[in-house]
């Protein structure tokens, strides 16, 4: 029984089902493991193992009598921008203080309503603004993996850099994670694991602590496409809580694994070559695209002329849109509060400067500018046309294909200050992801080899709005060819 | 277009971020930076290109009219830093 916590989400809810093992069992073994990893890695900034083992114990009883929900007894991480009511939420920033919420977000009410078990909440970048975990009140987590030969600590990516590293050390079956720009498929790619960033809308924002309102979708990282099509299914719902929310039918994307790609037109944009890029990205793209064409799907050739606006339109909507949100930050309703000199504005502004961290007061700067008297129209209305271009884009290339193969990330992960001190360095890790989030598409990650020094590499599939289905089957096909089966070697 | 320093000790007012005086120069180059960068959109043509607003057109749901949520005061000030007899304290607003 040593070995549950290596199952995938999938074998973990067969088995249980099946009574090989109980929710108690599983449960403890991974609580066990938190309290001897969790340390080093760092993933959890909350751990709840008391009621993890409550909810397990429930999920037994149900069990027992053959019941339980789809997920029943499952013991999963959640990123700590989910309100979970009564457990402390904080986005990781020090501006939320000791922040325990009253309410439940809907995509978690969504995973306990389908059995599964909390086993505390998950580091990541404050906010969710980062591309490397680094900005978190509780620090970095590490990479479990390393490079051959080497010691130095790696990010997992960000923002769900707590996610990723739960999922790829066996710390939770599966997690969930959010994506405003890359936030799920960069650390997946980062760690091996898949994950998907479903059209938006398909999953509700309500109890998410907003960060870009209109880019701002949640999502699975999973072991494989299969345990993200599971998670997804019963993460996403239409929500009248949400008014952005998609009232329509969540597809059985389960039932899409494993399905044939034969005679699909797998698009490649050629925008997606960037300079410097490195040429084992390179390689694995080719790779991904030999593995298509010997399945049985046609590649052709798009453009995306767009592309190359894509993260500046991002720079500008996003902070734009969280200094818009992160406004409620006041210190008088919730969260910590620093008084000044006493007076009401001195509290306003000395909250926020003790608060926030670096990182977000440079976007909640940037965005104010943006948004302030007289620039509205040249960068934000601007912006947002771009962003039109650029799903105009995807619609005229999705005339020619059914879905599109880029590579996730342009580099394997990096060590902690290695990318420097120059915030936009770090902005163009996220040059492959940010088109779908501005485009709103749906989009997976997922693990197709490793470089030379021995790191994950992801490739990612983009898909038509609402077709997370093609995303699923294409990502499967890859998963089936690649047979990724290398793991960390365990250092922690 | 540059952001100066007094630019940006208008902007940290306007966000409500007390910023030292010795950091408004660096902040001034790490925004003109980012600035910089994001003036590429001037080269896309925009012109009668509507703003993106979804990718899956939907009408705007409307709900009914009807209180659905009230009556938890302890739960809304549960969090507060500080409140008395039920409500929020708050510095002197008014002298």
């Amino acid at each position: 029984m040593t070995n549950l916590t290596k199952l995938t989400l999938a074998d973990a809810v067969d088995g249980l089902k099946a009574k090989k093992f109980s929710s108690q069992e599983i449960t403890q073994a991974f609580v066990t493991e938190i309290e001897k990893s969790n340390a080093t890695l760092n993933a959890y900034v909350v751990v709840t193992g008391e009621k993890a083992l409550e909810m397990a114990k429930a999920s037994d009883a149900k069990l027992a009598k053959g019941q339980g929900g789809r997920l029943e007894g499952a013991p999963l991480g959640i990123k700590d921008l989910f309100s979970t009511k009564g457990v402390r939420t904080t986005a990781c920033s020090n501006i939320l203080g000791e922040f325990t919420p009253t309410y439940e977000s809907t995509v978690t009410q969504n995973l306990w309503d389908a059995g599964s078990v909390m086993l505390g909440k998950l580091n990541m970048d404050e906010f969710a603004m980062g591309s490397a975990n680094e900005t978190s009140r509780f620090g970095p987590p590490s990479n479990p993996w390393r490079r051959k030969g080497s010691n130095v600590k790696l990010t997992a990516g960000g923002s769900s850099g707590g996610s990723a590293t739960a999922v790829s050390a066996d710390l939770c079956l599966a997690a969930t994670a959010s994506d405003t720009g890359g936030s799920i498929r960069q650390p997946a790619a980062f760690t091996g694991i898949v994950g998907i960033k479903p059209t938006y809308g398909r999953a509700s924002r309500y109890g998410m602590v907003a960060f870009a309102s209109s880019l701002d979708q949640a999502g699975p990282l999973a072991k494989t496409v299969k345990d993200a099509a599971l998670m997804l299914e019963v993460m996403c719902s239409g929500d009248k809580k949400d008014s952005t929310s998609l009232h329509l039918p969540v597809p059985e994307w389960t039932k899409s694994v494993g399905k044939s790609v034969k005679g699909m037109k797998i698009g490649v944009p050629k925008e997606y070559r960037v300079d410097g890029m490195p040429e084992e990205i390179e390689k694995l793209w080719q790779q991904g695209i030999a593995w298509m064409k010997a399945a049985g799907a046609e590649i052709v050739d798009v453009s995306l002329p767009h592309t190359k606006y894509a993260l500046p339109a991002y720079y500008i909507v996003a902070p734009a849109e969280a200094s818009s949100n992160l406004a409620r930050y006041d210190g008088i309703r919730y969260g910590a509060r620093e008084s000044g000199d006493g007076s009401l504005t001195s509290t306003y502004e000395t909250t926020r400067a003790k608060g926030f961290g670096a990182e977000v007061q440079r976007r909640l700067m940037i965005g104010t500018y943006v948004l302030s008297a007289g620039y509205y129209d040249a960068y934000y209305l601007r912006a947002q046309k771009v962003r039109t271009k650029i799903l105009q884009d995807f619609e005229e290339a999705f005339k020619q294909c059914d879905a599109l193969l880029t590579p996730a990330t342009p580099s394997a992960a990096f060590g902690y200050g290695e990318k420097g001190d120059d915030p936009v360095a770090m902005y163009l890790n996220d040059i492959f992801t940010v088109t779908a989030n501005l485009a709103g598409l749906p989009a997976i990650a997922l693990p197709a080899g490793l470089d030379a020094q021995g790191l994950p590499l992801g490739l990612q599939v983009i898909g038509k709005a609402l077709d997370e289905e093609s995303c699923f089957k294409v990502a499967a096909a890859i998963e089936d060819a690649a047979a990724f089966k290398a793991r960390p070697e365990k250092w922690w | 277009m540059s952001v100066d320093k007094d630019t940006v000790r208008k902007v940290a007012r306007l966000a409500r971020i007390a910023v030292p005086e010795e950091r408004l120069e660096p902040l001034s180059k790490e925004l003109n930076g980012i600035l910089a960068w994001i003036e590429q959109l001037n080269e896309v043509d925009v012109e009668g290109v509507d703003p993106m607003t979804t990718p899956v057109a939907m009408k705007l749901p409307m709900r009914e009219d009807v209180i659905s949520d009230g009556n938890i005061r302890d739960q809304v000030l549960a969090n507060a830093p500080k409140s008395e007899d039920g409500f929020f304290v708050v510095p002197k607003v008014v002298e």
